[in-house]
């Protein structure tokens, strides 16, 4: 047999080097410089400390974790509202636009996110679209101001990141078995049952794939906040954003950058187990 | 079948709603001829012009298709080789490498961006080009990877036991083999990274140089100062365009089923 290891050698040096260069190796210096201090001559600097850890405990960083959690998490459970149905008849759809229905999903999925948040303001604002519509239609009597507060913040990231939840989902109804619905309404079961029993178990993997690519973004993007959300919304984004860039901060960012990776690694590992033992068991 | 209902017809319908009024809106205010006012004022193509007449815009548009082609081309080319490696090889750390995949696809973009601060930062690299283009590939590379590698999952091993047999080094395996099979995959791959370089606020806002101006910052800093109508305009044009390119790969694609 020929052995030529050229190749071989080549692709996997040029791989190695590339991935320890940049991806290894400023991970390991995010984590060093977290255990760094910082004064304000220098960006970063010995000795090695703790300090930046359990600065986290203080109030204030805690709330903006609660927070960022909770916002994200509402996002999340929004998305899934309004994205479930929405896929699932989208998926079971039978007609000759399914594809252009398709292509409609797809397009916002691709186009940049920053230009659809700034295309919201007009929606939102006090003077904007949405405030005409509900005055003109008597739903209310006064204007809405959501822009600049929480709500517009959770509006940004839900329209942001909708497709994102509804294209896993998508792919799992479609790829779902009908004779097992079918099979349990010919055994008398009623539609919520069937729904509760066999439908959602069967796409569970695409909820949860979905809640994941939603939840993990809404935690970070800060441009979203920062243009819908005003001033009063900091979120991690625009905490860890602000200690790197504004408050020169290196050391406290970099723990905070640890912290939240630590968790939203921790929380996929558990979805990971979790996965795992039902696959033991079966999901029914 | 069943044909839809009324009912879910009009559910479809108003997420769709949600999706397309705000872009519909804002294209309908880029002709609109009042610099602040949501009232219409009557047509114009004025802020059209103040487009094209801005040569900072041109500038970072330029920088930006530069950045995004050199970035997706060196992402694919070390997407391939890692996926096409980890597929075909067994050697030392090779699970380390498929975890420091998922690593880097689990990493949080803003963290990846601070730590590639960090690292340019310690290394004394200006920012500007080199630093946009070395986190863009980086960045993109797990996303190359992911596409080709679940397209290798699917070829019959025994094409690449064939071509060993008959003789073939793993250079003529890769090259007659490997890389005609992967084409659709590897371009779907590119794509994808194309668009993501083009659309990244996150990363570039941390390893940006004032020098180098790319079009996702210019479009944040215009949204953030947000008077100019102009940026109505921008977006209206960049939106057209994306479009235009979707549908174009999306019948492509079509084409080839």
């Amino acid at each position: 047999m020929k052995l030529n290891p050229g190749f071989k050698i080549l692709s996997l040096s040029l791989i190695w080097l590339w991935m320890s260069l940049f991806a290894l190796l400023p991970l390991c210096l995010i984590l060093i410089a977290s255990l760094l201090s910082h004064n304000e001559s220098h960006l970063m600097m010995r000795p090695f400390t703790f300090i930046n850890y359990i600065q986290l405990y203080n109030h204030t960083y805690i709330r903006i974790f609660e927070k960022s959690f909770m916002i994200a998490g509402l996002a999340t459970f929004a998305c899934l509202l309004l994205g479930y149905p929405f896929a699932y008849l989208i998926a079971r759809h039978q007609s000759r636009f399914k594809s252009v229905l398709l292509l409609l999903v797809i397009i916002p999925f691709w186009t940049s996110s920053l230009i659809r948040s700034y295309a919201l303001i007009a929606i939102i604002k006090a003077k904007g679209i949405l405030n005409a519509a509900l005055l003109s239609l008597g739903i209310i009597h006064q204007p809405l101001s959501l822009l600049f507060t929480n709500d517009a913040v959770i509006i940004g990231l839900v329209y942001n990141l909708l497709p994102f939840m509804i294209l896993p989902i998508m792919t799992n109804v479609e790829r779902m078995d009908d004779r097992l619905i079918e099979a349990a309404y010919d055994l008398g079961s009623s539609k919520l049952y069937a729904f509760r029993k066999i439908i959602i178990p069967l796409t569970m993997p695409g909820i949860i794939a979905g809640c994941i690519l939603v939840f993990l973004p809404a935690m970070t993007i800060f441009y979203i906040p920062d243009i819908l959300g005003g001033a009063k919304s900091i979120l991690l984004g625009n905490l860890i954003q602000n200690q790197f860039l504004i408050a020169q901060n290196w050391p406290m960012g970099s723990a905070v950058s640890i912290m939240l990776t630590l968790i939203l690694i921790s929380l996929i590992m558990i979805y990971a187990g979790v996965n795992h033992n039902q696959k033991k068991r079966g999901w029914l | 079948m069943k044909k839809t209902s009324l009912t879910s017809s009009l559910y479809l319908t108003l997420v769709y709603l949600f999706f397309y009024t705000p872009i519909a809106v804002l294209i309908i205010y880029s002709f609109n001829d009042a610099k602040f006012s949501l009232l219409w004022h009557g047509f114009t193509w004025h802020w059209y012009q103040d487009l094209f007449n801005d040569n900072d815009l041109w500038a970072a548009t330029w920088h930006s298709l530069l950045l995004g082609l050199s970035a997706a081309t060196a992402a694919s080319l070390i997407g391939l080789l890692s996926a096409v490696s980890l597929y075909r090889y067994r050697f030392f750390g090779r699970n380390f490498l498929n975890g420091l995949v998922f690593i880097l696809i689990l990493t949080p973009e803003i963290v990846t961006g601070a730590a590639l601060l960090i690292l340019f930062t310690l290394l004394q690299i200006h920012m500007g080009f080199i630093t946009l283009f070395l986190s863009h590939a980086s960045f993109c590379i797990p996303f190359v990877f992911v596409t080709v590698y679940s397209r290798l999952v699917s070829f019959d091993k025994n094409l690449f036991e064939a071509a060993k047999d008959l003789g073939a080094c793993d250079w003529v395996i890769f090259k007659s083999i490997i890389l005609p099979l992967l084409w659709p995959a590897l371009f779907a791959g590119w794509l994808l990274s194309f668009t993501l370089s083009l659309d990244d606020v996150i990363i570039s806002y941390f390893v940006a140089g004032p020098e180098f101006e790319i079009l996702p910052l210019r479009i944040y800093s215009m949204v953030r100062s947000g008077i100019k109508p102009e940026i109505n305009a921008l977006c209206s044009v960049l939106f057209c365009l994306t479009l235009v390119l979707i549908i174009l790969s999306q019948l492509s694609l079509k084409k080839k089923n």
